[in-house]
């Protein structure tokens, strides 16, 4: 298991990306200001076109800011030529999407030894590292199975043990519940939230989902391109109103964002 | 990457077949117009090349095979004592009017030469001799064109030129390029049925034979020497002569160019189409292995990996598929050639084409939309 370290992992200051069409010109993020740590689960929220997928791009070092500084780890990524982005990708993060993005014709396993052999480990060391990632994720019986012949469920986990590989210490996932029913969303986002607090890593999840909310340990709120709000995840909010529900003196005590 | 490029490859069976067929029509479109441009080619000199001559001496100015005109025989004694010359033969080759035992009339080639001289000879032999031309009024046709001249089998008795002459042997294969067959016969019958009035001390052409030791170029300069009149080329040169008349001054053999060109032109479109739309059909799966990290050169191995081994199926399925078509052509009117450097060329153009086509989509790869890749 990792040492968990409550360490910043991602560090941004000032991000803004404007996109230019002819004369036209869109703001998708403004001045966003945001650190990640590793050991949470951070929840992006807010409305459609409010800027999470553009700032989970950017996070994952797909798409470029057009201002402000980022930091991978420690790294400053602002810096890096495009050609470096490939190596941060596959050194520091791990990518869920909300379909998945598993590759049809490739086996369970085969999907997840994919990941690995981007990350140049191939052979018997692939074979065994990809058992080990779908046992992790409870679907080593399934090793052999196309992404066809899975649930919606089962899938989002072959695709979460697919952004294990390498074991990066930051995992972002866009809407990975949005494509399940509760039952199979929920054995997501507790796995999501264990690979947070019980490995140490850096989770950052886009989601609709306030089902999902009482799993995260941060909630961003985005609207507009900027963040609006920012709080703590019901479980510590009612960790803090154990806390200071214990105290004396104190009456009712509201947990926000709940 | 390896296991990728070929699972995406047969995963899809529809989309594959699709892809192999185009990539199958486009190669057999393209040697079939390339075969018979080449068969074309090779027709209009067949006669020169099968000559076994080393020199071919024509009349001034005689620019291509089907062109003969004749001069006199005196040149022939002049080439027989002209030092390093092993032996030469007279040759004929002229037009004639053949009557086919129902009364039809057809136009034909007489070819004319000395039977067992080794020159300027028909090849192919399937019924017969050369030896038999030695019988007077005997003929060889092709057994081609059977149908067209009225004749089946050995023995039957035609005209030309009203003369009545035998069938005594068939070749095959051998074509001619205009609608007119070649007929073989022996020299002398071939004055007769060409042209009665021409005197016997004359001939269309001399096939010449080096001796040993002696260049053809050599002997071609020792003869340009002594001989006026006439034009002195080696077998090589009026060979190619010939083809290049057919091919660049008769409108026939541009329009076969044309056509071999067009094949080749379309083949590459309907490759590239077919390799793009295969590519990009997997496009989202491209953007994810780059969202993991794959570098835009691992993205270049998957693609052309894939694109070679679509080219090398579609290359067999193509050969196998034009190898009957080659057959099919070699007992009809025109014959379509795939020697096996053509056969070389079409698999490294199909390589080549199929590869291309997958890197002009691999720009939409590298410049890939985050966007696509997290949109669900």
């Amino acid at each position: 298991m990792r040492e968990i370290n409550r360490a910043s992992a991602i560090r941004a200051e000032g991000l803004s990306k404007i996109y230019r069409e002819g004369a036209t010109e869109l703001r998708a993020l403004q001045e966003v200001d945001l650190e990640v740590r590793a050991g949470e689960l951070t929840l992006l929220m807010g409305p459609s076109g409010s800027g999470k997928t553009t700032l989970l791009s950017i996070l994952g070092c797909i798409l470029r800011a057009s201002e402000g500084n980022l930091e991978i780890l420690g790294e400053d990524v602002s810096a890096l030529r495009e050609k470096e982005l490939p190596r941060i990708r596959r050194e520091a993060i791990g990518f869920v999407f909300q379909g998945f993005n598993l590759f049809p014709a490739l086996t369970a396993a085969e999907n997840v030894a994919l990941a690995l052999d981007v990350r140049g480990v191939r052979g018997g060391d692939a074979r065994q590292q990809g058992e080990e990632l779908l046992a992790e994720v409870g679907l080593a019986e399934k090793a052999r199975s196309f992404p066809a012949d899975l649930s919606g469920g089962q899938k989002q986990r072959v695709a979460i043990a697919r952004a294990l590989a390498g074991n990066p210490p930051i995992l972002l996932a866009d809407e990975p519940t949005a494509a399940l029913d509760w039952t199979s969303g929920r054995t997501v986002i507790e796995l999501l939230q264990r690979l947070a607090r019980e490995q140490g890593r850096a989770v950052v999840m886009v989601t609709h989902d306030p089902r999902v909310l009482s799993f995260g340990d941060r909630i961003i709120h985005l609207e507009d391109g900027r963040i609006v709000r920012e709080e703590a995840g019901a479980s510590k909010a009612i960790a803090s109103l154990a806390f200071l529900e214990g105290l004396p003196g104190q009456g009712s005590i509201q947990a926000v964002g709940l | 990457m390896g296991l990728l490029a070929r699972r995406n490859l047969f995963h899809d069976k529809v989309r594959f077949a699709v892809t192999l067929t185009g990539i199958v029509f486009a190669l057999v479109l393209i040697i079939i117009q390339f075969g018979l441009f080449l068969g074309f080619t090779t027709t209009t000199s067949n006669n020169i090349d099968h000559s076994n001559a080393d020199l071919w001496v024509v009349f001034h100015g005689v620019g291509y095979f089907d062109m003969g005109r004749n001069f006199s025989e005196r040149k022939f004694y002049q080439v027989l004592s002209t030092p390093g010359v092993e032996r030469a033969e007279k040759y004929m080759q002229a037009f004639a009017r053949w009557k086919r035992p129902d009364g039809r009339v057809e136009n034909v080639q007489v070819i004319g030469f000395h039977p067992g001289s080794g020159l300027g000879e028909p090849w192919n032999m399937v019924q017969g001799s050369v030896a038999d031309l030695k019988q007077e009024d005997s003929v060889i046709v092709d057994e081609l064109y059977r149908e067209k001249l009225g004749v089946e089998r050995i023995g039957d008795r035609i005209e030309i030129g009203d003369h009545r002459a035998r069938v005594v042997g068939f070749t095959r294969g051998i074509r001619s390029f205009t609608t007119s067959p070649f007929i073989y016969a022996k020299f002398k019958n071939s004055l007769d049925y060409t042209n009665p009035e021409s005197s016997e001390d004359s001939t269309a052409y001399i096939l010449v034979k080096a001796s040993a030791g002696i260049t053809s170029q050599e002997l071609q300069r020792r003869l340009r020497e002594r001989l006026a009149d006439v034009d002195i080329y080696t077998t090589a040169e009026f060979s190619r002569k010939t083809r290049f008349y057919w091919m660049f001054t008769t409108g026939a053999g541009l329009a076969v160019l044309t056509a071999a060109l067009l094949g080749l032109v379309v083949g590459v479109a309907v490759v590239a189409q077919t390799i793009y739309a295969a590519t990009m059909d997997h496009i989202r799966e491209y953007g994810t292995l780059k969202a993991m990290g794959a570098t835009n050169r691992y993205l270049y191995r998957v693609l052309i990996e894939q694109a070679v081994w679509s080219a090398l199926l579609g290359y067999g399925l193509a050969m196998i598929v034009a190898h009957f078509i080659v057959q099919a052509s070699e007992k009809g009117g025109a014959i379509i050639l795939m020697p096996w450097s053509m056969s070389l060329g079409m698999l490294i153009l199909a390589v080549v084409m199929c590869v291309a086509a997958a890197l002009v989509s691999i720009n939409k790869v590298t410049r890939i939309d985050p966007a696509m890749v997290f949109r669900g």
